[in-house]
Parts: structure tokens; C-alpha cells; sequence
């Protein structure tokens, strides 16, 4: 077992960055995802990495220089947090716009103001409409298997992808991780290559202007205009959820691991309520339904690791039969309730049968999440679901608040 | 290798003439170069050709009298600023079509 490793979130990503033969890095440090970029850094300057580290002013640079760095066929990686995610946005746009294949760590951290350096969800679902494939891990055997396997779905589909991981919960922690052998992640994922790899022999202007309605080129090609380009993007994201579980199955083949990489469902087969989280959270509700389960209650918990694309079908097949969905996250729309749970209940409205749907809001900006308090919103969602109203039940629910 | 299942489809261009449609309407003023000043015409040898260089529009020739293509000249007049010996000057449009904005 000299694959087995027992080390920090942050350094399991790195190695994984490793084993997966970036050739390009550029990034900024932020807590909490500074040392990702450290680790990486280090390989490269004591030469256990063969890449070129590019050290950059900015976030806004780190993304571009990785835009570049796609363009010219190199495969690129970089990371952040929180607020160095945002400043990243327009660059977000642009890479998916210009279906640049490569994979970003987010380490998920509360935006501010206020400044929080603590993990919520937030940095991520601000971002969720940038074009980008948005995974979720729960714990670091997943964040190895998944940045790598982020890499192959990248460069088969053509669109960034970010691999999002808690802030501390997951980045700062140590668990134990195996890594699969360089030789066999090499014959996994083939050498990357960009289908409008920058060529001097071949002069292409990328990513050009667009006017309103498609036109012929000089070639008297009719090119696709913006709305083409945008369709298209939209499409083969919704497509990518099935290369994704293709590549799983190989990767399960491979490797031995895998199996459910879109939404992982525990003791929801024949569940009256189901809980719905994201990242580590969905990992601490194991102790819940366990507990939960002693007691009588048919409860099950689903984690989703896809949140872009959305897997609509997926969830609504294991939650459609369920008496009640709770769905927990770290993150919400302003104004409106939370991101995940709003998706969520637009995924299930085409079905005639659906559960009844509840909010909470929990953990944002690292306020501890306390399993007995998890434990308890749940049971009192069981013991009451037949007296709640209507708005009652679609009103988050915010889980410890200390005024 | 991406796979055949997908399009990826992206706005790309190779160059020439035109992929913007025809720009030389957009002119407001017309580049005319004065081949006395010219320095290829003026010394027979290609030499200079600033004008060809900074064109943004890949209208002007490397000829000893350099020609430009008005159907794509935008008229923006960074020739006449580059030319070191001032040989291209700027004139109205009005000059050509008699005042009729219209032609």
C-alpha cells in the first residue's frame, strides 16, 4: 500500500495536479487555497514536476495567462477561493465561451464583505452561470479521483472545469487518500489537444467578434453567430453529464473506485425524507440518518458531486418517491432562497407526484455546523411535516444563528 | 482529442479580405498619398512601407506606390499618422461624391 497517503486536502489536490501532467499553472495565493499553489511550486522547483509555474499579479492573470496557455495546446491548471474566484469572473465567461479545456480547484470560502476566510458555498454558486462544469467533492479520495478525471472530461468536451472542495473542512484537514500510479493515470488520460490549437502555419483569429445573426465567412462557410455558439455551449453541457459517468465507469475500471459520480445517494432506497447537500456536508449527514434510522425514521441523505450541468433527471428519479426533501446548503440567491434548493425544486415540478420540499441555510462564512443541531432540524421536519403550511416549508430555515 | 460527439462550436476567423463585411462604407475620410513624398516610390526600392504595416485592415500594398483597397479602408487615418515624410493626407469623402452623402 505505498499509494497510501495520509495528508491535507490542498496537497492531495496538488498531487493529483501531478499525476495528471499539468504543463501550465498560474495562480494567485488566497486563503485557504494558498497551499495548493505552494505544493505545486515546490514539485516544479525541486523538479519532481515537469510544468511551467507562472506567478501572476492577479487571479484575473492567473485565468488568462491559463487561457493563453490553452489556447497554445498546453494543459493548464489553476486554483482559488472566494473572493479571487470573483475577480476571475470575466475570465470565467471567456473560457467557457471560447471552450477552453482546463481545471480550476476552487477551496470554497465565504465572499465578503464581510471578510470571512471560513468555507461556505458561496464563491462557487455566484459562478454557477459562467459556462463552466461545477463538481463537488466530499472528502480527499475524491478530490484525487475527481481532479483527475476533471482533466479527461475537460479536454473530451471542451469546457473548463472547476473542482470545488471545502475551505478547512476538507483543504486544511488530513485524511487518508490513495493515489493511483503515474504509468497508469498516463494511459488514462491521453495527451491533450486543443481543437484550435494555436499554429503559425495556420493563422486563425479566435473568438471574434460576432454580429447579431450568423454569417458567411470568406470561404463562403456560414459560421455560427453568437446565439449558435451560446446553443451549442448549452447543449453539449447538458451532454457532458454522460461523458462524466462514462468516464467514471473507466476510471472505476481502472482504479477500482467510482460508481454514482453525479449524485451519490446513502439509505435513500426506501426513504420517506431524503437530505440534499453538497461537498463534506453531505458526508457529516451519515451520522444523521444512522441515528436517525436507530430511531425509526426512513431517512436518507444525497450528496450531489454535479451541479453544473444539473442532473434534473438524476435527482428526480431518487427524490421523486420520497414523503419529504430537506435540502441543506452553504450558499444562497439573495433574495430569493437558496441556489441548490430553488434548482432543485424546478427539477421536480414536471413530475405529478412530488415530495414536499424544505430550505436550511447553514455554515455560511464557517459558522460550525454542529451535527446534533443537522440532527435535530431533521426530526423536527419528520415530526412535524403534516402541520406545517405552505410558505412555512419554502422559507429557509437558518440553522445557527447565535442572535 | 475531443469527442466526435461534440461540435464545439467557437467564432474563429482566418484572414482576408471581407470576413467583416465591406468596411469601406464605414469611411468618413479618404487616405490620398502624395508619391512625391512617398519614400518607395520616391527612391524605387521597397523600403519604408510603414503604411502597409500598421494598416489594421491589411488594405494598403507593398508596391513602390502603394495602392489602397477603399472597398475595405475604414479611413481611420493611422497611415497618415505613421507616414514619416507626410505623404498621405486625409480628405473628406464630400471631396469624391460631390457633397451626396448618399452615392
Amino acid at each position: 500500500m505505498n499509494n497510501s497517503f495520509i495528508e491535507s486536502g490542498n496537497v492531495a489536490a496538488a498531487l493529483a495536479v501531478k499525476l495528471a501532467s499539468a504543463e501550465v499553472i498560474a495562480a494567485y495565493p488566497i486563503t485557504p487555497q494558498t497551499p495548493v499553489t505552494e505544493k505545486l511550486s515546490e514539485m516544479i522547483t525541486l523538479g519532481e514536476m515537469d510544468a511551467e509555474y507562472i506567478a501572476v499579479e492577479s487571479e484575473h492573470s492567473a485565468l488568462g495567462v491559463c487561457i493563453g496557455a490553452a489556447s497554445a495546446g498546453a494543459r493548464s491548471f489553476t486554483a482559488t477561493s472566494s473572493n479571487g474566484l470573483l475577480y476571475m469572473s470575466e475570465q470565467l465567461h471567456w473560457a467557457a465561451g471560447a471552450r477552453l479545456p482546463m481545471v480550476m480547484c476552487v477551496v470554497n470560502r465565504g465572499v465578503g464583505a464581510p471578510w470571512s476566510v471560513w468555507n461556505d458555498h458561496q464563491d462557487a454558486i455566484s459562478q454557477r452561470d459562467a459556462g463552466w462544469i461545477q463538481v463537488f467533492a466530499k472528502d480527499h479520495q475524491e478530490i484525487v479521483d475527481m481532479t483527475i478525471k476533471a482533466f479527461r472530461l475537460a479536454e473530451l468536451v471542451h469546457i473548463p472545469v472547476m473542482v470545488n472542495y471545502d475551505g478547512y473542512y476538507l483543504s486544511h484537514t488530513y485524511m487518508p487518500f490513495e493515489l493511483p500510479k503515474a504509468e497508469d493515470v498516463k494511459a488514462f488520460l491521453p495527451d491533450y489537444e486543443y481543437k484550435h490549437t494555436l499554429n503559425p502555419e495556420r493563422p486563425e483569429s479566435l473568438n471574434t467578434v460576432t454580429l447579431p445573426d450568423a454569417r458567411v465567412d470568406i470561404n463562403g462557410v456560414k459560421r455560427p453567430g453568437y446565439m449558435e455558439v451560446r446553443k451549442n455551449l448549452h447543449d453539449e453541457m447538458r451532454l457532458a453529464m454522460v461523458v462524466w459517468e462514462e468516464i467514471d465507469a473507466d476510471y472505476h475500471k481502472s482504479f477500482g473506485r467510482g460508481g454514482n459520480p453525479i449524485c451519490d445517494p446513502y439509505c435513500c432506497d426506501d426513504a420517506e425524507f431524503i437530505l440534499v447537500a453538497m461537498g463534506s456536508l453531505a458526508n457529516q449527514f451519515h451520522d444523521v440518518v444512522d441515528q436517525l434510522r436507530e430511531e425509526g425514521y426512513k431517512v436518507g441523505v444525497l450528496a450531489l458531486q454535479m451541479y453544473r450541468p444539473f442532473p434534473t433527471s438524476h435527482i428526480a428519479k431518487i427524490l421523486q418517491p420520497a414523503k419529504s426533501v430537506l435540502v441543506f446548503e452553504k450558499g444562497l440567491s439573495y433574495g430569493n432562497q437558496g441556489a441548490l434548493y430553488a434548482d432543485l425544486k424546478s427539477a421536480l415540478y414536471p413530475y405529478p407526484a412530488r415530495p414536499t420540499l424544505h430550505n436550511f441555510i447553514t455554515g455560511l462564512g464557517g459558522r460550525e455546523i454542529r451535527t446534533e443541531n443537522l440532527y435535530q432540524s431533521v426530526k423536527d421536519t419528520c415530526l412535524n411535516e403534516e402541520t406545517l403550511k405552505p410558505e412555512h416549508i419554502d422559507t429557509p430555515q437558518w440553522i445557527g444563528l447565535q442572535l | 482529442m475531443p469527442d466526435p460527439r461534440f461540435k464545439i462550436l467557437t467564432s474563429a476567423s482566418t484572414s482576408g479580405p471581407g470576413d467583416a463585411g465591406r468596411t469601406g462604407s464605414w469611411r468618413v475620410e479618404r487616405p490620398i498619398i502624395d508619391y512625391s513624398k512617398c519614400t518607395p516610390a520616391k527612391t524605387g526600392r521597397h523600403t519604408c512601407h510603414l503604411c502597409w504595416l500598421y494598416c489594421p485592415d491589411s488594405t494598403v500594398s507593398k508596391d513602390l506606390e502603394p495602392q489602397i483597397d477603399l472597398e475595405y479602408c475604414k479611413g481611420c487615418s493611422i497611415c497618415a499618422e505613421e507616414c514619416p515624410t507626410g505623404a498621405i493626407s486625409m480628405v473628406s469623402e464630400e471631396e469624391f461624391t460631390g457633397g451626396d452623402k448618399d452615392e
